[in-house]
């Protein structure tokens, strides 16, 4: 690990505990089955639901009858969506990112209109699972179909059909940032004009699942007024004031409990249908009821991600500087807006600039309506998308330039000594060294050899060969602060609540606001309440994901935990460590000025030995017998940090991927990654988390996608048909760090959770891309099929995406150089550059430095 | 409904069940057995697997009437009866190879099966090995590492680790039924 | 999910199996493994009023020598066909492809039999019998009868399985000198169906191919034999230009399907690499 800025002086004492490889606390009941997953939980008379579910993409409900189904053995109720109409309110959307934004509501049950497949029309309530989901079969039920909304352009167009017929347009909103208008830069248009070259590109982020591997489940259990919902939530506390809001129960009556969640990487971040249809039959019924999805309903009908049409155009000076950035987005909102469905692809806004310096920005995007399952956050939301986009394009660039891509993004990049540096975007980056993580990545993964070794390739033709991909990063986490999210037109804030109880016999308890499900969090706090107060680490019990317990808190998404729980955790400490120095003071009969706290203990300055250990303290305190005039008889602290910035964690991942032009088979050979998270808790979890995250975002690049066909089904609805990666489908990774302290937060820490997954995706397919520049190839759809990728080696780029009346029902690439022709197959002679990347000289149609056309042929668009 | 005699986790049990019932909803809903979770409706995801007989199975795709007469060990028989942790698990734990623990017992017990038939495998072996295991957080990468190390320190234990007794006591009892019956 | 009620019967023989087979008709499924048939259950896509699980007839599993050939129980699993030292000796290439379904645990219940029996072209194993013209024996009520491996694959998960007729065993000739075999499967993932696959069994003596047969995984509703390839190949040089020239019509007569892993023009390109590497690895080119 490379140390950038060293660690300011840790006062003398034991070996601090953060920086340590601590075997986690969670495993011990995850390892031996003992777990509480909320399928895992039954109550005393507790009933079970099942759901029906449209098998129509667009349709009127004509009628239905529920009753055939109380006809069937152990069902004790059914209900359609018109049982709770009055009652049901709307699945909540937080986020109303522009004040004109459309949002035409979400029933959690359909009423008179079905949107998407696998919307829930109807509920069974049965003795056990096996006699609702029977009795489904026995409900009746007609449709009248209607019109399919599929394809965002045309969704748009002036004669199209609507998804909810209520609205004018199928557009959700549209959302811009300038960079002249904001005050940040140039305006846009003054930079394209002047361009000296300007290359544009369309991307596609297809369509994902989050697949958390623990199916969603409810159990509800009804209350007097109120009732307490068990869930498999990211989001407890958000949950529990939306279920307030929503059914309109007071929100002291409402208690949530976030029990063992697997996983979430925000597919677990919402107010889903299915919690409020379980706490609607259970309230109805006076009975604890319990939902727990299939894996077939749970790939249809929880939020899906992603999904972007992104037109981008750069421009640059012949020396490669890059001087503006013109990003338009459609993002596919699905059917509905869930609870932060319009904000996720605006969240990419402040990010497509990445690390570089523009002059001039440009961001717009349009929130658009389709038959299809909404759209809602997904590991990295927006940011990987916007990472994606700008460093594809950034090779592109360099292409277009004749210029070695990484040396095109040094020019570009901001330099270490440049930083604190306020972006075209408007944030301000607080720390970094993109020289140095990248420095270390080259080194890592022996760039020359390879480079070497791909010329060496493609001078005997061979079958194989060898692409290298580069992805340098930043992010935004620790979502957020909350001045910023109100501009941001979000509806909460983004501060974090901690508390510290400190019981009598000196052990620790600390409730958090954020609701781990797989991260660590117990863990992590021990540490850093272990060094907070010089506690042993397993004297810390890390207490969370109950609203009873842990009342105030923001929940686990956009790598905020650390960022911003964990500083609330450091915050609280310091009240407690002050608490504890009065105390300490008045037992030692010393100011508190002349007490010093190391190594949980107080000690005189200059007097050794004379000292009194936090234990001691605790327990005075407990006693109460003989404490300071005037002061409570308690240690125990609470607070509620809000941070100032975000924090802009970065990396450089570059990888070598071996494509088999024959089949179209894409493998990773090698991947490396340098990330910069600041100061490093624990590196055993920082790994994990990168090695997962890292997984994620191949998956993007390489076998993932939601695939709707031309009726809105989608294709996609089982593992069988919608691929996740298994251990043989992946590679080993190495990994390593350098180290920016963020300066935003007194422990340094900037967030780990996204990174992999924003980093990894463009690094795949610019290496697949690499490795086709001799054919002229400019671009392979995601995912990096070998179908694809083999289309795009044998009848150019243009062909290697879907037909229309898929999920991206889009008809090809407008892909167009500075000479204004538009890229196509080459067959022609290829030429090596220095940098050991190719580019296709032959007919001119991807230009290189010597025949392209004078450069400023102007706009391309 | 259809009788079912099976012995799991080391206890006898004898049942009534529907015949639709699949293996893994009897352990979960009748004996209580919920450390065996399900992730899938069509055994690609391998949360469910336990052991039938001493060999990995996905507890999804077995009917609980075809475990009739059979052992089966689940993630709540791995350990043994002092509380010790399996090598698998205890691998697990000290090479972070689990974070939302969904899929763990499942791998864990896949690897168990892979180790049987080979007790030091390649990093590429366990990747095959486990193929038929998804896990959404890990990557994997510490999960091959663990599978190996688990090898290695069941190899260096040599005869009479926690696993192989279990297998041992999985084809045991099969033979005891199959002497009673 | 949760499957649709059925009624269950484990038969201790063959004889009562397919009297209940008879009896039942079309409301009856044969569970073999289930491998497949639990997921179709579970998923609700089929609704069988009796299930007929043959686990409870030891007749059905296990390999025999025969002689000039072995016969492989249909109730065989996957994982004891790998293991199976008379199945290493004498059809190398069924363990090949057998190492390739799916995964250990689907390995340990999924059958040879019941993977031949249920008949989809993306399995591998109905691709690697045809190339080596195995022989399905199949009881019924009206007794015993052999169907060529040729005439057993009528259409998409359809067989040439009357109704009643169960599939005991499958006898496979022994390859003798100079053959030598080889699996080529390419898969998205490691558990997906295969995209295409090819099984070869070349025979060669000194620097000719003297035969070959060739069997292609989903390259059509049913497996099939790549014939102008096999035709092109017999007395071919053994050399990696005749191999691949012979590979190029690969997939003549092949209506290969499209759909999420690849459209039909896809895998007829992607056939003939395939076919190509199958061989030539077979004949050590």
């Amino acid at each position: 690990m490379t140390t950038i800025e060293d660690r300011p002086d840790v006062a003398e004492g034991p070996a601090p505990e953060i920086g340590q490889p601590r075997k986690r606390k969670e495993d011990a009941h995850l390892l031996t089955g003992r777990t509480t997953w909320t399928d895992n939980l039954t109550l005393p008379g507790m009933v079970h639901l099942a759901i029906l579910r449209s098998p129509m993409a667009h349709a009127r409900i004509t009628s239905i009858d529920v009753s055939g189904a109380l006809e069937r053995p152990g069902v004790l109720a059914a209900y359609s969506g018109r049982d709770f109409a009055e009652i049901q309110g709307n699945i909540p959307c937080a986020w109303p990112v522009t004040p004109d934004m459309v949002n035409p509501g979400h029933p959690s049950l359909a009423v008179e209109e079905v949107n998407h497949v696998g919307e829930a029309v109807a509920v069974v309530v049965g003795r056990d699972k096996a006699s609702a989901q029977d009795a489904l079969e026995a409900i009746d039920i007609d449709y009248e179909q209607l019109p399919v909304v599929l394809d965002m352009e045309a969704a748009l167009a002036p004669d199209s059909a609507l998804v909810h017929a209520h609205t004018e347009s199928n557009r959700s909103y549209t959302w811009i940032f300038d960079s002249g208008a904001a005050g940040t830069g140039a305006p846009i248009d003054e930079v394209l004009g002047q361009a000296e070259v300007t290359v544009s590109r369309r991307f596609l982020q297809q369509r994902l699942i989050p697949a958390f591997m623990e199916p969603r489940s409810t159990v509800v259990q009804p209350n007097g007024e109120g009732f307490t919902m068990w869930s498999a939530t990211q989001v407890p506390h958000i949950l529990r004031t939306m279920l307030s809001l929503t059914l309109n129960v007071p929100e002291h009556k409402v208690r949530v409990i976030a029990p063992d969640v697997g996983g979430g990487f925000g597919g677990k971040l919402q107010v889903t249908p299915e919690e409020v249809i379980t706490a609607l039959v259970a309230r109805k019924l006076g009975k604890p009821a319990k939902y727990t999805e299939s894996r077939s309903e749970s790939l249809m009908s929880a939020h899906h991600g992603r999904d972007q049409i992104q037109d981008i155009t750069i421009t640059a000076r012949r020396d490669g500087t890059v001087t503006g950035l013109d990003v338009h987005l459609y993002a596919d909102m699905g059917a509905y807006l869930r609870l932060v469905s319009p904000g996720v692809p605006v969240l990419g806004a402040f990010m497509f600039n990445s690390i570089y310096k523009f002059d001039a920005y440009r961001f717009v995007c349009e929130g658009v309506f389709t038959n299809k399952t909404p759209t809602d956050a997904y590991r990295g939301a927006g940011r990987p998308e916007a990472t994606y986009a700008i460093e594809r394009i950034m090779d592109e660039l360099a292409t277009e330039l004749g210029m070695d891509r990484m040396e095109l993004r040094r020019k570009n990049w901001i330099r270490h000594e440049e930083f604190p540096f306020t972006t075209v975007a408007g944030l301000t980056y607080d720390s970094g060294n993109y020289e140095a993580a990248t420095d270390r990545a080259l080194e890592l993964i022996g760039w020359e050899d390879l480079v070497a070794e791909q010329a060496e390739r493609q001078a005997r033709q061979d079958p194989v060969r060898l692409g290298l991909g580069i992805s340098t990063f930043t992010e935004m986490c620790g979502l957020a602060p909350s001045r910023v999210l109100g501009a941001l037109s979000y509806a909460a804030g983004g501060w974090e609540n901690a508390s510290i109880r400190v019981l009598a016999t000196g052990k620790v308890e600390v409730v958090t606001g954020v609701s781990p499900h797989g991260q660590g969090h117990e863990t992590a706090w021990s540490q850093i309440v272990a060094d907070q107060l010089g506690v042993p680490f397993e004297d810390v019990e890390v207490i969370h994901g109950d609203t009873q317990s842990s009342p105030k808190g923001l929940d686990t998404y956009g790598s905020r935990s650390l960022a911003v729980g964990g500083i609330a955790v450091v915050h609280a400490a310091d009240k407690v460590v002050a608490k504890a120095r009065r105390i300490a003071a008045h037992m030692l009969e010393a100011s508190e000025d002349d007490l010093e706290f190391a190594g949980g203990a107080f000690s005189v300055r200059g007097a050794p030995g004379n000292s009194k250990s936090i234990q001691e303290i605790a327990f005075a305190a407990f006693a109460a017998h003989d404490l300071p005039d005037g002061m409570e008889p308690s240690l125990d602290a609470d607070a509620t940090f809000d941070p100032d910035n975000f924090s802009f964690p970065h990396g450089t991942h570059l990888c070598a991927v071996e494509v088999d032009t024959e089949t179209g088979v894409a493998t990773i050979r090698k991947y490396v990654c340098v990330d910069d998270i600041g100061t490093v808790i624990n590196p055993l979890i920082v790994d994990g988390q990168v090695h997962g995250g890292l997984a994620q975002g191949i998956a993007q690049a390489l076998y993932e996608e939601a695939i709707y066909d031309e009726e809105g089904n989608l294709t996609t609805g089982t593992f069988v048909d919608y691929l996740l990666p298994s251990a043989a489908d992946l590679p080993s990774f190495t990994t390593d760090r350098t180290v920016s302290r963020a300066t935003s937060n007194p422990l340094g820490v900037k967030g780990v959770g996204e990174a992999g997954t924003i980093a990894s995706t463009p690094s795949i397919v610019n290496a697949i891309v690499d490795a086709l520049r001799p054919w002229g190839v400019n671009d392979v759809q995601m995912p990096c099929t070998p179908e694809r990728v083999w289309r795009a080696i044998h009848q150019g780029a243009e062909k290697s995406g879907r037909d229309p009346g898929g999920t991206v029902s889009w008809g090809g690439a407008s892909t167009t150089t500075s000479d204004g022709s538009t890229v196509g197959p080459l067959d022609g002679s290829t030429s090596e550059t220095a940098d050991g990347s190719t580019s296709g000289t032959s007919d001119g149609s991807t230009s290189g430095t010597s025949d392209g056309p004078s450069a400023s042929e102007g706009d391309q668009l | 409904m259809t009788r079912v005699n099976v012995k799991v986790d080391g206890t006898a049990y004898s049942d009534d069940v529907e015949p639709r019932l699949l293996l893994v909803h009897y352990l979960r809903e009748r004996l209580g057995k919920i450390g065996t979770v399900v992730g899938c409706d069509t055994s690609n995801c391998g949360a469910c697997t336990v052991l039938l007989d001493g060999l990995s199975v996905k507890s999804c795709s077995v009917l609980a009437v075809q475990a009739d007469g059979s052992s089966v060990t689940t993630v709540e028989g791995l350990s043994g009866p002092d509380g010790t942790l399996h090598p698998v698990q205890q691998a697990f734990h000290d090479n972070h190879a689990l974070q939302c623990g969904f899929c763990t017992p499942g791998m864990m017990l896949a690897a168990c099966d892979l180790l049987r038939e080979n007790p030091n495998p390649s990093e590429d072996e366990v990747r095959e090995g486990i193929e038929g295991n998804l896990c959404r957080c890990t990557g994997y990468q510490n999960i091959v590492a663990a599978v190996q190390a688990a090898g290695a320190a069941m190899s260096a234990a040599g005869n009479g680790t926690a696993a192989e007794s279990a297998v041992s006591d999985s084809i045991a009892s099969v033979s005891a039924v199959e002497a009673s019956a | 999910m949760i499957p649709a009620p059925f009624d269950y019967l484990k038969p201790a023989s063959l004889a009562e199996a397919v009297q209940a087979y008879q009896q039942a008709g079309e409301d009856a499924k044969i569970l073999a493994g289930g491998q497949s048939l639990l997921p179709i259950l579970r998923l609700r896509l089929a609704y069988p009023e009796l299930v007929i699980d043959l686990g409870g007839i030891g007749e059905l599993t296990g390999v025999t020598d025969d002689g000039d050939g072995i016969v492989i129980g249909a109730m065989t699993t996957h994982a004891d066909i790998i293991a199976n030292e008379l199945v290493k000796q004498h059809a190398p290439l069924i363990a090949q492809a057998t190492e390739t379904v799916a995964d250990r645990q689907v390995r340990h219940r999924g059958t040879f039999g019941g993977s031949l029996a249920h008949a989809d072209p993306a399995g591998d194993l109905p691709a690697v019998a045809l190339a080596l013209d195995a022989e399905l024996r199949v009881h019924g009520p009206d007794g015993e009868r052999s169907i060529a491996a040729r005439d057993f694959f009528l259409d998409y998960l359809t067989t040439a399985l009357a109704p009643g007729e169960i599939l005991t065993s499958i006898r496979v000739p022994k390859l003798g000198e100079g053959w030598s075999t080889h699996y080529e499967k390419l898969n998205r993932v490691a558990q997906a169906w295969s995209i295409v696959a090819v099984a070869a069994a070349v025979h060669r003596s000194d620097g000719t191919i003297t035969e070959a047969r060739i069997g292609l995984t989903n390259m059509g509703p049913t497996p099939l034999r790549a014939a102008a390839s096999e035709q092109a190949l017999a007395g071919a040089p053994a050399t990696a230009e005749a191999v691949a020239s012979a590979s190029a019509s690969a997939a003549e007569g092949t209506s290969a399907p499209s759909d999420q892993s690849g459209k039909a023009d896809y895998r007829e390109h992607l056939v003939t690499v395939l076919t190509r590497r199958a061989v030539q690895h077979a004949a050590g080119i």
